[in-house]
Order: C-alpha cells, then structure tokens, then sequence
C-alpha cells in the first residue's frame, strides 16, 4: 500500500465521539446501510432468533474484577457452554455478545465504543456489575475519570448488578438475553427442578 | 443425460454435503471431548446432549452481518475464503472410502491430494493480506512459514512409503499392505507425518498462526458470518484428508475385519480409523499448551527433516537390498 493509499484512510477519531456520547446519550441503534431481505417471513424470522438466542458467542474482553467471574463462569464449575456459549471469540468480528464486565474509564471508552461498532450486527451487550451500569463506588462528587454506566456510550440489554455478580448471576442475566431475543425463556423447554440432570 | 455426468454430479453434491457434515461432527467433537477433558458437561441444552448446536451456530453464522471492512482490497477478501474452501473438497473425490466406494480412480491421486491442501497457503495468504490489518498479517506470516517448511517432512515420510509400494494410487497402496499396515515397518514416517499433518491444519501445539492471546484471531480477524464459517469449514476439511491420508499409508485404509459387502462396507473401517485419528488430533489439542514460533521452526528443520532424510536413506537401501 502506497502513502498516498494510506493517506486516504479514514481513520476514525473516538475522542470526539466520546464527548458527543457523554453528552447526548448513546446512539440507539447502528444505523446500517441494509436493503433488508428480498422477502419477509415470521417463521424464516423466529427460526433465526432462536438460533441467534442460542449460539450468543461473547467477545474474550474483561475490563475489571468483574472478569474473574465470567472467566469463572467459562470454568468448569458454572460452565457456559451448556448454553453454547463458550465460544469466546477474541475478534470482535465473529462475536455476538459483549460482555462489559467492570470499570469503563475514559481512557477505556473510546476503546469499548471502538470494538462495539466493529461487531457486526446483530449485536447485543450485557453490562455486568455495578460499576457497569452505573459507576458503583465510583459514583461520588470527586470522580473524575471513570463514566458512570457504560449505557451512555452504547446501548445495553441486559442489566446485572452486584459488586461483583456471581456467576449465577451472569448466567442469568445470558438466560434473560435469550428470553429477550427470542421470545421464549431458555434453556427450552423449561424442566422442573427435580427433572433436572445431575451432570 | 449420459451415466457419468449424472454420477459426476450426484458424487459432487455427496462430496460438499460431507464436508459439513464432517465440519459438524467435528466442530461438536472438539467440543464436547474439550469439555470432558477439563471436566465440564459441554453442550447440553440445544438438543439431547447439545447435537443441535453446531446447526444452530450455522444458521446464526449464515445470519451475521457481513462486514467489508475501509481499506481492504474488497476483491480480494471477499474471494479468500471461496479460495480456501473450493480446494479442500476436492481430495475428498478421490479418496478411497471402500474398495468400489471411490468417485475417481487415478493414478496419481495421492500428488493431487497434496497439490490441493497445498492451495490452501494462498488462501490464507490473500485472506491475511487483503484484510489490510496488522494482526491479520502476522497470522498470515507465521502460516505460510509454518506450512511451507512443515510440507518438506511431511513429503519425504510420505516418500519413504512411495519406495516401498511404487505407485502413487491411493488403491494400490492399500492393496500393498496386504499382510501387514505400513506403520509397522515405517513408525518413523508415520509420527513425523502425524506432526506435521498437525503443523499443516494450523492445530495446536502449531496454531501460531490463530493464536488468540497475541493474534486476536490471526488471518481471519476481519471475517465475519460465512467468510468465517468457510476458513472453519475448510479446516476440518483439511484434517479429514490428512487423517485419511494417513489412514489410507500408514493404517490399511478400508481394510479390516470382514464385514458382509466388503466392497462398500470397507467405509466403515475407513470412518473408524479416520475419526479415531482426528480424536487424537483433538485430545493433542486440549493437552498440549502452544509452542513458540522460533521452537517450532528449529523442530521443523533441525529434527524433522534430517529424520525423515535419513529414515528415506535406510528405507531407499533397504528396498534395494530386498
């Protein structure tokens, strides 16, 4: 590649970006130069959403103490691939799922903004803790540095509080994202307790 | 419609049917034997035992954005993986399943074979190179180094059998082994081929080339959806055939315990063995933490190759002797 190629390159910068987000909120929706499909179907729709719910595949991304847990979850005591969702993915390319799992400083964010819009869509985001969601401890008068919920950089679906959360935790708040994506709660369909298997 | 295009074209669309059925079967292996070597359940929940997951993953793979990425060479990505997959299904034609399972029948199937798994370093090397992204090209590197050097022992272990049974027909070579399998008298050329089938599939301990912790995800970072899916697809590709390479030149191919039709049944055993070996390849896999990329070129050049050399100079005398 020549210079005058790589001159021509557009690259991005997310400090302005940062600012506009933290002032007027996060973008809802990507806005994607779709046609959208030749032809519509409910059924074709469903049968797709239910694949989508079940093969979320989360980015390899961890931010604080959060992500000891979800690392834990991938573990063998919680283990996440049950769900099939242990593919962690380490391009945000080929991942559906972002896990934030703690602390979003500024310096952090325009990195967290960049790896959410470099995930194709359909995208969905899971903010784990508190500092996640809202700052947590952080959330004082003297705070300078960290933002207060990364809900103001991107848009989140599914909320998990705690400080940190337990791996349970999480695994429900993934349960709670397929409900959403799907329409049904899974794992599908729903066994009693005393059906359930002993791995 | 003449008899042979219709068996070309029953035998073409038998043969990419396979290879996703073979991607799935081993995409759900690999998981589940990962799972159970580290003492997890694995898939569970999609289907009894989690056998529906990797259509699940498809159809959620088929549904992805596809992302171009600015600055790419938008040809040239966009052909990468067409240029990986076309190639690895075709050894599948002339692999001998069974004594008449065998779509085609040439004399020199084994050099096309290996002619074909070799297309696959310029796949990876458009695919690295096009994605205008540094990780991308490192994966790309390290690949083409790894696969160009690995192919030198893996030929000369392959030669050392080509010695002993003169023909380059994968049939002929399995009605050579009629009293005894070739890894009997050639242990040696099996293990180094085995290494470097393992050096040539990207597997770990070799994965340099996708080696998550320093590569994101090496050359197929910047692919998404079915771009993806088609580098996976044309790796377990890649391990069926070396598997049945060694399968078919070191382990009897189809033959073993008679079954009733042995000339279609054979594919049993072929199966039997195949999978047994690419379970290996999955359990080195999960065992095994990765080499470094300076260790992996000294173990090439200074082990395998004078190994497998010299292991050709005893095999070349003995052969005249005899």
């Amino acid at each position: 590649m020549g210079d005058q190629e790589r001159g021509k390159l557009n690259v991005h910068s997310y400090s302005a970006e940062l600012q506009s987000r933290l002032e007027r909120g996060a973008p809802g929706d990507l806005v994607v130069h779709d046609p959208g499909p030749l032809y519509k179907h409910k059924l074709a729709d469903d049968i797709f959403n239910l694949c989508r719910a079940n093969s979320l595949w989360p980015m390899t991304f961890g931010l604080a103490c959060c992500a000891i847990e979800m690392m834990s979850l991938g573990m063998a005591r919680f283990d996440i691939s049950r769900f099939g969702s242990e593919v962690f993915r380490p391009s945000p390319r080929q991942s559906d799922l972002m896990i934030v799992a703690g602390t979003v400083n500024k310096k952090m964010a325009s990195a967290v903004m960049t790896l959410y819009d470099q995930m194709p869509s359909p995208k969905w985001v899971i903010a784990m803790g508190n500092c996640a969601i809202s700052g947590g401890p952080f959330a004082v008068e003297e705070n300078y540095n960290v933002i207060e919920g990364v809900d103001k950089l991107i848009p989140v679906d599914v909320y998990v509080p705690g400080c940190p959360p337990r791996p349970e935790g999480l695994l429900e708040g993934i349960l709670k994202l397929q409900e959403k994506i799907s329409g049904v709660r899974h794992p599908f369909p729903q066994r009693k307790i005393s059906d359930a298997p002993s791995y | 419609m003449p008899p042979e295009l219709l068996r070309m074209i029953i035998a073409a669309v038998l043969v990419v049917a396979f290879v996703f059925l073979n991607a799935m079967i081993l995409g759900y292996m690999e998981r589940k034997v990962s799972a159970h070597i580290q003492r997890r359940p694995g898939l569970m929940e999609v289907g009894p035992h989690g056998v529906l997951q990797l259509i699940v993953d498809g159809l959620k793979l088929i549904g992805k954005q596809l992302v171009v990425p600015e600055g790419s060479n938008k040809f040239l990505f966009r052909l990468a993986p067409v240029l990986s997959f076309a190639p690895c299904v075709l050894p599948f034609v002339v692999l001998p399943f069974a004594r008449k399972l065998q779509i085609v029948s040439m004399d020199i199937s084994l050099i096309f074979i290996l002619a074909m798994t070799s297309i696959n370093v310029i796949a990876i090397l458009v695919a690295g190179w096009a994605s205008n992204n540094k990780y991308s090209l490192f994966g790309t590197f390290r690949s083409v180094a790894q696969a160009v050097s690995y192919e030198i022992p893996m030929l000369l272990s392959i030669l050392s059998i080509i010695l002993i049974t003169s023909t380059f027909s994968l049939q002929g070579i399995i009605a050579a082994q009629k009293y005894y399998w070739f890894i009997l008298i050639q242990p040696l050329a099996f293990i180094i081929y085995f290494i470097s089938g393992l050096a040539e599939t990207n597997r770990a301990p070799f994965d340099m080339p996708e080696a998550e912790s320093e590569l994101t995800a090496g050359f197929h970072t910047e692919y998404s959806g079915m771009g993806f899916s088609f580098f996976f697809l044309a790796e377990y590709a890649n391990m069926f055939t070396v598997c049945s390479i060694a399968t078919v030149l070191f382990l009897g191919g189809w033959k073993g315990i008679p079954l009733p039709l042995g000339d279609y049944t054979g594919i049993f055993w072929f199966m039997l063995k195949v999978y047994g070996l690419l379970f290996v390849m999955i359990w080195v896999r999960w065992t095994y933490p990765r080499v470094r990329f300076d260790q992996l070129m000294t173990f090439c050049w200074k082990y395998l190759i004078p190994f497998s050399l010299a292991n050709l100079l005893i095999t070349a005398v003995l052969v005249k002797l005899i």
